[in-house]
């Protein structure tokens, strides 16, 4: 048997839990409460209030992946430096966060930046005036970068790990200072780790509708909130699928221009 | 210079892990809270740990939790080794078109791969359990993929098609060539895909069957009328089981690899 | 040898996970019981369990849009459900609730005659739902930073409390709080008054601290916020946890909102759906749920029982003449709806 057809129970499993529930949407996405065909749920991401959420909600997006990747490469370079058997506990403790509820975590946030809350007790004790931080858009902000920091640190940090020592020598002994290694040869080869970061990072924090509602309060609205509005409030099927459907075409879009050069080759790694 | 550099990098590094863990201390200080309610301090008690356990109704949702976990995870590790594995030895354009598509479970909102499965799954099958598995081994799948296929890429393959030459049956030449090497990243993909499942609530409450409750989709119940101290009593514990489990682990196979270490030069 | 073992084991997992869900017991009587979160005290249904043999599988869900997209879905065959007053009046329009025999429950006669009156606005004949919660929607305050008594809607637009006010992050409980303000009714199908209201609510938008469902409450007992729009049971709750608060049912009138049990169209074993709402009536069960989530009851037999101190509490059994402007939610066409959800969607957009 060729090795390529292993694949097969997987690819089975892929059309039959992945593909066919897509095209159910789809199909969902372009039609109308008669059943009939249109093409209007997939353009309403045009209209003005959901333009207006997907720009935040990129905006937000797009700030809460520059801050993860700016925050995870240092951790990622000093994990490197570590002795090899704490490495791989150091990435553990990483995840183990997710083994408390996530909407337990949220409202501990909420708990954290609320006016009363523990960090303003903190800062009232320091002798510092109280922060407005709660219910906005930074406070989202936090929450979202809290929520999927591991998910940038986790696949940087491998593929910064995977790098051989030798080469990183050789830039040194060619003359290279430490910004130098870093800007001409560690980035370049970390950034496979970089752009599967990116993916688990910046898409989810577009929709992270909880994290929104919880610690935006309410005030916020993502392309997330508005599709999870449309498909429990609203009622609206229709209108969300196509809401997604375009999404999900944007995202891919946008996706196939920062991954060009990241197939076969270097491919992604989460660890 | 290079102490300071070293100070400054553990300082860091500490920040990080406050900021990741203090959420979680705070739900750890909530469970010794004498109150119903999480904004008052009502003292310190244990009462919730003692009441956990006297509550069949949470340790239902912990028992289909844990069955959901490591069930899926286990189905998804299976499936995604092996899925790693052919689409490797894929054509680049056909890899391209299965990466894309493992890719969109990762991509798409979890409420709309939750939605569709649903509208799907009620096409030919009745939910309950086994339509929440499927759709935890579903957005499961992808991650164990993503880490074996690193480990797949730095293997050695020619050593593998020697073997099959030499007449070793397919099965037989993994278990002993391809298996040993890629064991660390099927194990990763697992604990990945148990703590994914472990952590859903969206697509679980779509696609689960009625009388099939996780922790989850319980305390999503919960929200309104207020978190019931017990769940904080429960996420600690297995967050404790958790972090001691870690804890041996990383103490063993610390010693373990000193030990290979050690061993290493009289080879 | 120890992979293949751990091969057998991995297979031997994915066999039973599978076989989990088809090893029920089919010869067992079963309802599936559809309600909000924590609407019932799960030792009830132990004992009813316990005393009919009848196996309860339950359900829950945070909203009445939610209860309905999950149902509608047709993914689980609920035979039981319990949900609020418009979104019944919705299921018995589409012909989704059976006619039920209300007379046959032996202890149907609990439930107050004034309960099964306001059932009749949405359920005419009384035939096919069953009062089971009751309550208003009011202002929840701290006594320590509202200096004067409220009383009415004003104190949410005039800026006085700007920055420390909580509204409701649901669409008709803010549109109602502005249009009972202004006077209109809540069921309005005016767009005219509901455009009015709509610019109220974005006028009153930078006062407020949050738009919250569930942790409005708490965000009030924690002194976060000085006052917030909530449904009286929230508001006794509140009052437990911290001394200095008060709620208050603006004179201008408010919603007043009735949750009742359904029997479902897929419901095949009514016999069995009937013992589970008489049981649900009976005073001992009854006051068990009643002290288990502190709403107002419509069971008359439970509010005799009561303490002096709970019989007395506005919040629990609130005065009639309290209650004079309040309305129920009634279902509104599509139109109308449509309406809300854009014009919410602009509210939050803002």
């Amino acid at each position: 048997m060729k090795r390529k057809y292993w694949a097969a129970p997987y690819l089975v499993w892929v059309v039959g839990f992945v593909v066919l529930p897509l095209i159910t949407i789809g199909v969902s996405a372009m039609t109308d409460d008669q059943g009939h065909f249109t093409w209007e749920n997939l353009l309403s991401i045009g209209d003005p209030i959901n333009r207006q959420a997907l720009l935040f909600s990129l905006a937000i997006a797009l700030g809460c992946t520059v801050i993860c990747i700016l925050l995870a490469y240092p951790a990622a370079m000093i994990l490197r430096s570590l002795r090899l058997n704490k490495r791989g506990f150091a990435i553990l403790i990483m995840i183990l966060p997710m083994w408390m509820n996530f909407i337990l975590r949220i409202l501990a946030w909420q708990m954290i930046l609320s006016p009363n809350g523990v960090l303003n007790f903190l800062i009232g004790k320091l002798g510092a005036g109280p922060l407005q931080i709660s219910n906005s858009w930074i406070a989202l902000m936090i929450g979202s970068v809290y929520d999927f920091l591991p998910f940038m640190i986790l696949p940087v940090f491998n593929a910064i790990s995977d790098i051989d020592e030798d080469t990183i020598e050789a830039a040194r002994d060619l003359g290279a200072n430490d910004r130098a290694v870093f800007w001409k040869v560690i980035l370049p080869l970390s950034a496979p780790g970089m752009i599967s970061g990116i993916i688990m990072v910046f898409v989810p924090a577009m929709t992270s509708f909880v994290i929104a509602d919880i610690l935006g309060g309410g005030k916020i609205q993502l392309i997330g909130n508005i599709i999870e509005q449309e498909f429990t409030k609203s009622m609206n099927w229709h209108a969300g699928s196509g809401l997604s459907i375009s999404l999900m075409i944007f995202v891919l879009i946008s996706l196939a221009f920062t991954m060009k050069n990241d197939l076969k080759d270097k491919g992604t790694t989460i660890w | 210079m290079v102490r300071w550099k070293r100070v400054l990098s553990k300082v860091y590094l500490a920040l990080i892990f406050l900021f990741l863990y203090l959420p979680i201390l705070m739900l750890i200080v909530l469970s010794f809270n004498n109150s119903r309610s999480r904004v008052t301090w009502g003292g310190f008690t244990l009462n919730w740990y003692v009441r956990l356990f006297s509550d069949s109704r949470i340790l239902d949702a912990l028992r289909t939790t844990l069955a959901l976990g490591i069930g899926s995870a286990a189905i998804a590790t299976l499936i995604g080794t092996l899925g790693a594995m052919g689409i490797q030895a894929m054509k680049r354009r056909n890899y391209q078109i299965v990466m894309a598509v493992t890719n969109i479970p990762v991509l798409n909102a979890d409420i709309v791969t939750g939605i569709a499965m649903m509208l799907w799954f009620v096409r030919f099958m009745p939910l309950g359990f086994s339509s929440v598995l499927i759709g935890h081994v579903t957005f499961s799948i992808p991650y164990v993929i993503l880490s074996v296929m690193p480990k797949l890429r730095q293997l050695n393959l020619s050593i593998y098609e020697a073997a099959r030459d030499l007449g070793a049956n397919g099965v037989y030449a993994f278990g002993k060539i391809i298996l040993p090497q890629i064991w660390t990243g099927i194990l990763s993909g697992f604990f990945m895909a148990l703590t994914m499942s472990m952590d859903d609530f969206v697509i679980t409450y779509f696609t689960k069957g009625a009388g099939v409750n996780t922790l989850s989709t319980m305390i999503y119940g919960e929200i309104r009328k207020g978190i019931k101290p017990e769940m904080y009593a429960l996420s600690t514990l297995i967050f404790a089981v958790v972090l001691i489990i870690l804890l041996c682990t990383n103490f063993l196979s610390g010693r373990g690899k000193e030990a290979a270490e050690k061993k290493q030069p009289a080879d | 040898m120890k992979k293949r073992i751990l091969l057998t084991g991995l297979a031997a997992v994915l066999a039973a996970g599978i076989l989990w869900g088809c090893g029920s017991d089919k010869n067992k009587e079963t309802l599936t019981v559809f309600n909000y979160g924590e609407y019932m005290d799960p030792e009830v249904l132990e004992l009813f369990e316990e005393e009919t043999g009848i196996e309860v599988k339950y359900e829950e869900a945070l909203t009445p849009e939610e209860m309905y997209s999950k149902y509608s879905s047709g993914a689980i065959e609920y035979d039981l459900l319990c949900t609020s007053d418009y979104m019944l009046e919705r299921l018995i329009r589409e012909g989704e609730l059976q006619p039920f025999d209300m007379n046959s429950l032996e202890y149907g006669e609990n439930i107050g005659e004034t309960y099964w009156k306001t059932a009749e606005r949405f359920d005419p004949g009384n035939r096919y739902v069953l009062p089971y919660f009751w309550g208003t929607v009011g202002i929840l305050y701290d006594k320590t930073k509202v200096k004067k008594p409220v009383d009415s809607w004003e104190v949410l637009f005039n800026g006085e409390y700007a920055g420390s006010l909580i509204m409701q992050n649901s669409i008709r409980d803010s549109y109602m709080v502005a249009l009972k303000y202004l006077g209109y009714s809540l069921n309005t199908k005016d767009e005219a008054q509901i455009r009015e209201a709509q610019a109220l609510l974005l006028k009153q938008k930078p006062d407020v601290q949050a738009y919250l469902v569930d942790e409005a409450r708490d965000e009030v007992v924690a002194g976060n916020a000085a006052m917030a729009v909530v449904y009286s049971g929230e508001a006794y709750l509140g009052k437990e946890y911290n001394e200095n608060l008060e709620y208050v049912v603006p004179k201008e009138g408010s919603n007043i909102w009735l949750d009742c049990w359904g029997v479902t169209k897929y419901c095949d074993n009514t016999d069995a759906a009937g013992k589970f709402l008489d049981f649900l009536c009976r005073e001992d069960i009854a006051m068990k749920n009643f002290e288990y989530i502190y709403y107002s009851t419509p069971n008359e037999a439970v509010i005799e029982n009561l303490d002096e101190s709970l019989r007395t509490d506005k919040t629990i059994v609130p005065d009639p003449e309290e209650i004079e402007n309040c309305e129920l939610y009634l279902q509104l066409d599509p139109d109308t709806n449509k309406l809300y959800n854009d014009l919410w969607k602009e509210l939050k957009a803002d």
